[in-house]
């Protein structure tokens, strides 16, 4: 039998041990029954080639549009897996979370399987391929906001690359820092001398690029759109400019951290303690004069972490101020061959081949470098007398300078310049010390705005060399952002992924939970409060959907509506049959290859449990839980990734969101009438496989203390 | 082949491929980098699975998270990407041409079990010889038939050539029931045009036997970071419990030594930027693991910078772990078997004696470097090799880079080997 577009063919493995755990004849059985049009085919080694002709063979002969494989993990073989992009393919995981964690020939494991195969083929009924969102005539023109070196350099790779770029700088010349750089830490072999800044040669590879447009004295009036189409509105010396584009790199660097509130070191209170910034302005002009009163200086002395390393001021380390002080103790060396140059540190961090530079620098004898504190600085005939604490020389000492100098740390610039007219804000959201970036580790080019990139020392302290590094792989990731929108995909995690949320708005309330919860800022609103999607914005993770109590938003092929009909596909046994029942919703990212990777090592756990994988465990709607329990399910386990501050949810707030939410869930359960034991959240690491069995078990155990679900009957 | 093209990604019309040597995490990320910008890769890796050093790490700092996280990431990126083919078991050969139009020759070597394996593990069970267990450090056995981790990629067994008996035995080949073991198979040269080339050759730890005074080879109690890495691991030989090598004990004092090869001027003059932050990272683990136990990380200074300041905060913190600036100048077999270390303590300025039942020497690391027919590829950082036009070094292939710093630059490669494809169309 056939019908055009609602084909489906259903294709069994019955080998890596699944024949001799479950009689698979059941789940051709349930298979027959479900599916109309199509066909049912049990085969052995399913994904060798001759498995894979028999599944091809029905895709062209029954016209077959829905494909469903019960065989291995879809995390395994999904290249021969693969057929037709036309064909929409489901997955029955019966080697790893049937075969692998379940005793065979049981009863139990086998209603676990035939229960899988109903789960996978309503989803299959309910879901659709989807189709992709490309924005009308999508820009691949990137904006780089902000032209240091970080700047310059993205627009350059950039349009090396082949693309249109538009450099926006909001001072008269573009350079930033640079300009004021006397000369820089070395950036290549054998990186032992100064080099001379590396601006004029940047920006000479800059001018050379026909398509870039350098737009100097501009700042941003707002910024609005989604990637592919973003409208950047600019004012340049006041006249209004506006402009579409793809992507934006953030590169607006970095501002001096201001030692004035750090007390001991004396910079509010005397003219001779400088910062390391102003100090540098003066270098290369003869020699070093004090600002006080213009006599030159023999004794310099410079105090590292000025501010930095700090809790009460920076807390972090701005990892180049060990470089820039040993820089400009040669400059003071050079410009008077009897000064005396003193660095007090609490480590010296030159780490990789600085270390060179390093080593250089110590060679000259006038030179001190001591590890130490600076505990007060006080004027003395003419003098400054820096008082030391612990040093590896004396635990209390005093030296005379002439002059000093504080190391300052990098503190970035605020995000909010790039005007966002963003429901969630003009800037980027940050992780930890205002700097804008989530998976600093893994994925350090991630930021919560989809489609903006921030490069250099707006992220992170970075020196010039490091700056210019970081500059490229931003502009990489614009570009990739660019290519992704015109195809319609969504970028990083679920890169490829063309579904995104639709909503039916005649069921919207303006409640606003959509768009005050996407991790990535999405959605704008009206007014009145009506949510506005962006879907070039979207990440694909689907928390609106788990957070909209109206059951508004879906995706083509993952819906509150598929997830409910795989909710009533599982056989639920009644109270007497003493078989509970335990839905997990499971986050497809960690926690779903972890029990993979249990199944593979054969570690067991209860059958009575049914898993749904969820993109994000932020994107388990309410509904389905109270569905499930009023379904007479005994408890609903949710497993995501680890939430807090190192968290590990790929969609950044997912995990978090869930815990929020649990308050909610446990006022369902009160008007239930159920045990708040009913619901349980649990988050594991993709490498704790091995606590599985324990979770689960312990789990199963507490439902069976509780007892059956008063609603099983009814 | 054929359903692949026809499955094909939309790629750049007449854009020539990138060539990736390296499948570590550099490697990998410059390949999937660019392939989902739209180009096609080629990614080859000597080994028979992609993630190089990273994936034997038990956490990264200074999360201390598991790297299964971000790899299982990865390789689902390659999985549903065909525009990036992964060839493992497989060398650059020879290279010639210039930027835009380079002839590359490769060559595969049989790994002797096909895609048709499942993982069932049949064959581990009949398998007569074992080999060392180089993923774990050479610290346990696997069979000459083995799976290299739990998460390995592409998920294939594999055979050791040099432990396997051949078709002498022939026992796996009996028991696999899914035809994919092939004794017979012999290596592949594949030629192939590329655009660019980008080496992500990677690094390996400076060799702790040259490190003559630190008893590296003469104590079995001392250890390198790598080795401290997979006892750590609850995949690794000791299943995540740390035991002293020699007896099996738990050790209750153990000491980091810092520089361990690294700025040093009979060794590496540089400092290797992520040795300080590994023994941190692993010393919080074991602060965690062995609750009794006493704690020392040995350094001249300590190199954790930027955001990573609030991590050596916790470390500071952690009660059970002492920071002591002073280099170990050499460790000593103590008379009761234990070790002794001789250090410097810089703050008093005195000679101090440390006792430890195990030691832990945070090596320094030297680029792994390449060698084809035609050319070699930086083998020294101190003197790195000028590449021509069109080629590329990406993460530590170039200079000593954490997890992180390897990712930055490896993406920013990815921008530069298309910009190479571009000047071929020019």
């Amino acid at each position: 039998m056939s019908e055009e577009g609602k084909n489906t063919g259903v294709f069994i493995c019955t080998s890596c041990g699944i024949k001799d755990c479950i009689d698979t004849s059941g789940l051709v059985k349930i298979a027959e029954e479900a599916v109309r049009f199509g066909n049912c085919i049990e085969q052995a080694n399913l994904c060798h080639p001759e498995g894979i002709e028999v599944i091809k063979k029905s895709i062209t002969d029954g016209k077959l549009n829905k494909v469903l494989i019960a065989a291995c993990s879809p995390r395994a073989k999904t290249e021969e897996f693969r057929f037709n992009p036309d064909v929409q393919i489901e997955r029955v995981n019966l080697r790893e979370q049937v075969v692998g964690s379940h005793e065979p020939g049981d009863e139990d494991t086998q209603m676990l399987a035939e229960d899988m195969m109903r789960m996978s083929l309503a989803k299959l009924e309910n879901t659709h391929l989807p189709t992709p969102f490309i924005p009308d005539k999508a820009s691949e023109e990137i904006l780089v906001l902000g032209g240091g070196i970080s700047g310059i350099t993205a627009a350059t790779e950039g349009a090396r690359a082949g693309y249109k770029i538009t450099l926006v700088e909001r001072e008269e010349k573009a350079g930033g820092w640079l300009n004021d750089l006397y000369k820089q830490i070395p950036m290549q072999s054998p990186w032992t001398r100064p080099q001379d800044p590396i601006l004029a040669p940047a920006l000479e590879a800059l001018h050379q690029e026909k398509n870039i447009s350098l737009l100097t004295n501009t700042e941003i009036i707002d910024i609005s759109g989604q990637p592919g189409a973003f409208c950047v509105r600019m004012s340049r010396g006041g006249e209004e400019i506006s402009k579409t584009v793809g992507a934006i790199v953030l590169a607006t660097g970095w501002e001096p951290y201001d030692p004035s509130g750090v007390a001991n070191l004396g910079y509010k209170d005397h003219t001779d303690v400088i910062s390391s910034v102003e100090f540098e302005k003066t270098a290369g002009k003869g020699s070093f004069k004090r600002p006080s009163d213009g006599k030159p200086v023999k004794n310099v002395l410079f105090v590292q972490c000025a501010g930095s390393r700090d809790k009460d001021h920076l807390p972090y380390c701005s990892s180049v101020c060990c470089g820039t002080s040993l820089k400009q103790a040669q400059y003071v060396r050079e410009a008077n061959p009897d000064a005396n140059v003193f660095i007090i540190y609490k480590d010296i961090r030159m780490p990789g081949m600085s270390e060179n530079y390093y080593l250089e620098v110590q060679k000259d004898s006038r030179i001190f470098l001591t590890k130490g504190e600076v505990a007060g600085i006080i004027a003395e005939d003419d003098q400054l007398l820096v008082n030391i604490k612990d040093s590896l020389v004396y635990s209390d000492m005093d030296i005379a300078a002439d002059l000093v100098v504080l190391a300052v740390g990098m503190t970035p610039r605020n995000s909010e310049d790039l005007k966002l007219s963003y429901k969630q804000g003009p800037g980027l959201p940050t992780l930890k010390y205002d700097f804008p970036d989530s998976h600093f580790i893994c994925f350090p080019y991630e930021t919560r705005r989809t489609g903006i990139y921030a490069a250099g020392s707006v992220r992170a302290p970075l020196t010039v060399s490091d700056s210019m590094e970081d500059a490229g792989g931003a502009m990489l990731k614009a570009i990739q952002c660019v290519e992704a929108t015109k195809r319609g995909e969504a970028v990083h995690p679920r890169a490829g992924d063309q579904s995104y949320p639709e909503l039916y708005m005649q069921r919207c309330t303006d409640c606003k939970r959509c768009t005050e919860e996407c991790p990535f800022g999405a959605y704008d609103e009206t007014e009145k409060g009506t949510p506005l999607p962006n879907p070039s914005r979207c990440r694909r993770c689907g928390i609106c959907m788990g957070s909209c109590p109206e059951r508004v938003i879906s995706f083509k092929d993952f819906s509150i509506q598929s997830v409910s009909a795989m909710i009533k596909a599982i056989e639920v046994p009644d109270e007497f049959e003493e078989k509970p029942r335990v839905l997990v919703f499971l986050c497809e990212n960690d926690a779903y290859p972890a029990f993979d990777m249990a199944g593979m090592k054969g570690l067991k756990y209860s059958p009575f449990v049914r898993i749904i994988p969820v993109r994000c465990i932020g994107s388990v709607n309410k509904i389905w839980i109270s569905d499930a329990l009023s379904r007479g399910f005994d408890g609903i386990m949710q497993i995501g990734c680890k939430p807090g501050d190192d968290y590990q949810c790929h969609f950044i707030q997912g995990s978090e969101l869930t815990e929020t939410r649990g308050e909610n869930l446990q006022e369902t359960l009160q008007t239930m009438m159920l045990e708040p034991e009913r619901i349980r959240t649990e988050f594991i690491e993709i490498d704790e496989f091995d606590k599985i069995p324990a979770l689960i078990n312990d789990y199963m155990e507490e439902i069976e203390l509780i007892g059956p679900n008063p609603f099983k009957d009814m | 082949m054929e359903e692949k093209e026809q499955n094909s990604y939309q790629v750049f019309p007449g854009s020539k491929k990138i060539l990736v040597v390296g499948g570590g995490i550099s490697g990998m990320t410059t390949a999937i980098e660019a392939a989902e910008v739209g180009y096609e890769v080629v990614l080859v890796e000597k080994e028979e699975y992609l993630g190089g050093h990273a994936i034997e790490m038990n956490q990264y700092f200074p999360k201390l998270c598991p790297p299964y996280c971000g790899m299982e990431i990865n390789f689902r990126r390659i999985k549903q990407n065909s525009r990036i083919k992964v060839l493992t078991g497989t060398q650059l050969k020879a290279v010639e041409g210039e930027e835009g139009n380079f002839e590359v020759n490769l060559i595969t070597a049989p790994r002797f079990v096909n895609d048709k394996c499942t993982l069932c593990g049949d064959c581990t069970t009949v398998c007569p010889e074992e080999r060392k267990n180089s993923f774990n450090q050479d610290m346990d056995f696997t069979k000459a038939i083995y799976l290299p981790h739990d998460l390995a990629f592409p998920a294939l067994y594999t055979i050791d050539v040099d432990a396997c008996r051949g078709e002498s035995c022939n026992k796996c080949v009996e028991v696999c029931n899914y035809h994919a073991i092939d004794l017979k198979a012999k290596p592949i040269e594949t030629s192939l045009e590329v655009g660019s080339v980008v080496y992500a050759t990677g690094w390996k730890a400076y060799d702790a036997n040259k490190l003559d005074s630190l008893l590296y080879g003469q104590h079995p109690d001392v250890i390198t970071s790598l080795m401290m890495e997979r006892l750590a691991a609850p995949n690794g030989p000791t299943a995540g419990m740390i035991q002293c090598p020699s007896d099996g004990r738990a050790p209750e004092k153990i000491a980091f030594v810092q520089c361990a090869g690294s700025r040093d001027h009979n060794h590496l003059a540089y400092c290797s930027g992520v040795c300080c932050s590994a023994s941190m990272k692993q010393a919080l683990n074991l602060a965690e693991v062995l609750p009794d136990a006493k704690i020392s990380i040995h350094y001249i200074d300590l190199r954790v910078t930027g955001r990573n300041e609030a991590f050596l905060n916790r470390v500071e913190e952690n009660k059970s772990i002492a920071l002591l600036k002073g280099k170990v100048a050499s460790i000593l077999k103590d008379s009761d078997g234990g070790l002794k270390l001789m250090a410097e303590d810089v703050l008093s300025g005195k000679k101090k004696i440390y006792t430890a039942d195990l030691v832990v020497l945070a090596t320094g690391i030297i680029p792994s470097g390449i060698i084809t027919d035609n050319f070699s590829v930086q083998s020294d950082y101190e003197n790195p090799a000028e590449l021509p036009a069109g080629m590329y070094l990406a993460g530590c292939a170039g200079k000593p880079l954490d997890i992180s710093a390897s990712l930055k630059q490896a993406t920013g490669v990815a921008l530069k080997a298309i910009a190479s494809l571009k000047t071929a169309d020019k």
